[in-house]
């Protein structure tokens, strides 16, 4: 399944849903635009929601870093919402767990957007 | 029980690194491997697949990967050789250091020696080969691919 994003506000933090794999190619490209588009448009408040994302390689971890440090680059700010089991181990032995600030609930991630 | 070994010469495209993963998968599941010990599996071998055909064949087509897939009767092994000029293994960074964290690559040979059980690496001027092996425990199902 390839990955697929949409996009919905929500008190002025824009929610990226993801869905499918992250991976070297269209997952990461698909990705990476969404990110730049989002900047573009001078939106920089971004809940990265990967619920529905079942597969990251190396390529799409690379990808998040990237995301996570343009927008903070930008004087933004990107958040991570519900992992999954997989993706959360990765985040682990990557050491990156604790360079994301990472959620599960979208209205307590809510919450620490409106708290800065 | 007798091993049994498959190998496929692939072009230098995604579609290759693609095509190894879902081999990993179908193979390792076969093996008799828990679905948590597939995925490591199946993403080691995207790992190296990705090096093979982005690092080292530089999706020259001109140059293939080699995938092997060899069921003994203590491990999977699978060799993955590309027609590089030889990675430098030590010239690969350490990815968990604190400078290198937010580095956007790096992290694939990483992500393999922490889902594989042995991985031997041999760089030669003509291509990499990497070795991945993970040993089978108890009686697996592995005779399934002697079928095939």
């Amino acid at each position: 399944m390839s990955m697929k994003t949409s996009t919905r506000q929500v008190d002025g933090v824009t929610i990226v849903d993801c869905s499918g794999r992250i991976t070297l190619g269209e997952g990461s490209i698909i990705l990476r635009d969404t990110i730049r588009d989002l900047l573009s448009k001078g939106q920089k408040k971004i809940l990265l929601n990967l619920g529905d994302v079942n597969y990251i390689d190396s390529s799409g971890i690379g990808e998040l870093v990237s995301a996570f440090t343009t927008v903070r680059n930008q004087g933004g700010e990107l958040k991570l919402l519900n992992l999954t089991k997989k993706v959360h181990d990765l985040l682990q032995i990557t050491k990156l767990y604790t360079v994301f600030d990472v959620k599960d609930d979208e209205t307590a991630a809510l919450k620490a957007f409106a708290a800065k | 029980m007798t091993d049994h070994r498959v190998s496929y010469t692939l072009d230098s495209t995604l579609e290759t690194v693609d095509s190894a993963e879902q081999t990993a998968t179908r193979i390792a599941a076969d093996a008799g491997f828990d679905e948590d010990e597939v995925m490591k599996i199946a993403m080691a071998v995207r790992e190296a697949a990705v090096n093979a055909v982005l690092h080292g064949n530089a999706y020259d087509p001109n140059k293939k990967v080699k995938v092997e897939f060899e069921r003994t009767l203590r491990d999977l092994v699978i060799t993955i050789r590309d027609q590089g000029t030889g990675l430098d293994v030590s010239k690969i960074p350490d990815p968990l250091a604190p400078e290198n964290l937010l580095k956007t690559s790096g992290r694939g040979i990483f992500l393999i020696r922490s889902f594989m059980d042995e991985v031997q690496i041999h760089p030669s001027q003509t291509g990499t080969e990497i070795k991945l092996i993970k040993h089978v425990h108890g009686t697996a199902a592995g005779d399934k691919e002697a079928s095939r």
